[in-house]
């Protein structure tokens, strides 16, 4: 079967730019896959989206959608795909309604067609009472979900969605993982860019985390997860009794089978409980005894021990380090 | 391709695509109506008003000046008319709206949606020259025209339209979006000044370096193309020589203005 998105070795180098934005990327997508690219602000997954999209030149490599190679052949390469971007750029001159049909209309959808598809997915998109809405007055996942219906309009094989649900609220975002997780159920191949772990690690059957231009690892969230050193985790609460964090935390890495342990959210005062999670190379149950052996030996008070587990977030920093870009 | 699309059996092709973009201008020109229409007829009357009228009223313009002026205000509409409704959409497109993304995805070449909006900032300059001529015989009082001229002036008006639309491509795509307030100052106003709608271009032998500096504007080709076909005994350019230069002009800025397009919608 052709990938429905298949890049090979892609590079791309913007003028006047120092490095590579994309440094020889290779992925495949399945069609009715949703494919996630995850990674840093500047780790190059927009422009290998814009790549894939015909919007970005590519410098060297292959880049294909729906078998048409987008370098040599853009105008068969823009039938095949839609794309969602990040900011909104809805035709301020028509309204609701007409940005869809007149969409269908640059994709050549028929007249009748394009009507009845239009009001479908208004109704779809929950913006059946904005139809005639001018697009200054739509909220923010209003005109999100309208872009989502535009690329809908003509019907594409590949859906691009660019950060679908940044500065959404909760509900909004909720409400396009759905139409996400529909679009997955209809077959349509869906790639998306994010740099939010959740939205990554629930909607998409496959991630590939990007950084510095080059693709660093690519499965299943829960292959990824799995495979990161120490995925297993132990989440504890102690009382210190005077003891210091440095001292509590060797105390437990001193155990076998406990790969590190990481202070978890706000240090607090001095004499505030301390929580911990442990990282464990095997399985954390089989932990549980020799923790709360040591910690009742040393005379720690657990207050909560609990088995916890790593999460797409984990994989992420431990890829792409924790220093700010 | 052997795969059914029963969605679109003819709607693949390129061209089509490039109609429809462009019956999105129109139809949106249409809903913009009475701002499209004081944009095109409330400057040109004013000089018109001023220039033709008050000035000869006065006794500070010599009579005839008004009719000499009108096939220079004509000209005038079509050239600017169309090179502002195709450059200040596109910086405002290129920058702050992002609204053309949309139809730069759609399956038709990048350069296609080039050539689509100079056609269509060109139709609006020929609708605003055309408009200009029943107006200027309102404030005028009369037009006195040669009618013979009259194809040839058509000719004139549709070919210094599209250069109009391709000069104002070229400034549209190669002017960075926070230049757009001097945009005005140092391009346009000099662009009125310097295209012989005012003057006949030939009786500007005391002033060469003017003279030499006008043929540079493709608006000069235009005024004098006008006057030559429909004022032939006011002295003018040779017609086929001006015409010639406004498809020069055409060729000219159009494949820069292309180019330029072409830097600013592909990364």
């Amino acid at each position: 079967m052709t990938p429905a998105v298949e890049v090979v070795d892609l590079v791309k180098k913007y003028p006047k730019a120092s490095g590579n934005a994309v440094d020889g990327i290779s992925f495949a997508v399945r069609p009715g896959e949703v494919f996630g690219l995850l990674g840093p602000n500047g780790a190059g997954k927009t422009t290998t989206v814009g790549v894939l999209t015909t919007r970005v030149l590519l410098t060297s490599g292959t880049a294909r959608v729906g078998g048409v190679d987008v370098a040599a052949d853009p105008v068969g390469g823009r039938r095949k795909v839609a794309v969602v971007p990040q900011r909104v750029n809805l035709d301020r001159s028509l309204n609701a309604r007409q940005n869809l049909v007149f969409h269908a209309s640059y994709h050549g959808v028929p007249r009748r067609r394009r009507n009845e598809l239009a009001d479908e997915l208004l109704e779809r998109m929950g913006l059946a009472d904005r139809r005639k809405a001018r697009i200054d007055d739509l909220s923010g996942g209003q005109s999100q979900r309208l872009m989502i219906a535009r690329a809908l309009m003509h019907r594409p094989e590949v859906l691009f969605l660019d950060e679908p649900s940044t500065g959404l609220d909760p509900q909004a975002r909720l409400f396009v993982h759905e139409r996400i997780n529909d679009l997955r159920s209809e077959g349509v191949t869906v790639v998306l860019t994010t740099h939010d772990m959740d939205e990554a690690e629930k909607l998409s059957d496959r991630v590939g985390v990007v950084d510095h231009g080059r693709l660093l690892t690519l499965d299943t969230p829960e292959a990824l997860i799995r495979s990161l050193p120490g995925s297993g985790a132990l989440d504890l609460t102690l009382g210190r009794d005077g003891r210091g964090e440095q001292q509590l935390v060797s105390l437990l890495t001193g155990l076998d089978g406990v790969e590190r342990a990481e202070p978890v959210g706000d240090p607090g005062a001095d004499g505030a409980d301390l929580r911990l999670r442990l990282y464990v190379t095997g399985v954390p149950s089989e932990l549980l005894a020799p923790v709360s052996a040591v910690l009742h030996e040393h005379r720690v008070p657990v207050r909560e021990l609990a088995m916890g587990s790593a999460s797409l977030e984990d994989v992420f920093l431990h890829l792409t380090g924790r220093e700010l870009r | 391709m052997t795969r059914a699309e029963p969605l679109r059996p003819t709607g693949s092709r390129p061209a089509r695509a490039f109609l429809a973009v462009l019956g999105r201008d129109v139809f949106v020109t249409g809903r913009e109506l009475p701002s499209f229409l004081a944009q095109i007829v409330v400057q040109p009357l004013g000089l018109l008003f001023i220039f033709g009228k008050v000035l000869g009223e006065l006794g500070y313009a010599a009579p005839g000046y008004a009719q000499l002026l009108l096939p220079g205000m004509v000209a005038l509409n079509a050239f600017l008319v169309a090179l502002q409704n195709t450059s200040f959409p596109l910086v405002l497109d290129f920058s702050y709206s992002r609204e053309i993304e949309d139809r730069l995805l759609a399956p038709l070449p990048v350069s296609w949606v080039a050539v689509e909006k100079m056609v269509f900032g060109a139709l609006r300059g020929m609708f605003a020259a055309a408009l200009m001529v029943p107006i200027g015989g309102l404030v005028l009082g009369g037009i006195d025209w040669e009618l013979g001229g009259l194809l040839f002036a058509c000719a004139v008006l549709v070919i210094g339209s599209f250069s109009g639309a391709a000069v104002g491509m070229t400034i549209g795509a190669a002017v960075p979006p926070r230049r757009i307030n001097i945009m005005f100052a140092v391009i346009i106003a000099p662009l009125m000044f310097t295209g012989a709608t005012q003057f006949p271009w030939v009786q500007l032998d005391r002033l060469p370096w003017f003279q030499v500096l006008c043929l540079a504007n493709p608006l000069t080709y235009a005024s004098e193309g006008m006057r030559g076909a429909l004022l032939p005994s006011v002295p003018h350019m040779t017609p086929w020589v001006a015409l010639l230069a406004l498809v020069a002009s055409c060729g000219l800025f159009g494949a820069l203005g292309v180019h330029f397009f072409l830097r600013r919608a592909l990364d």
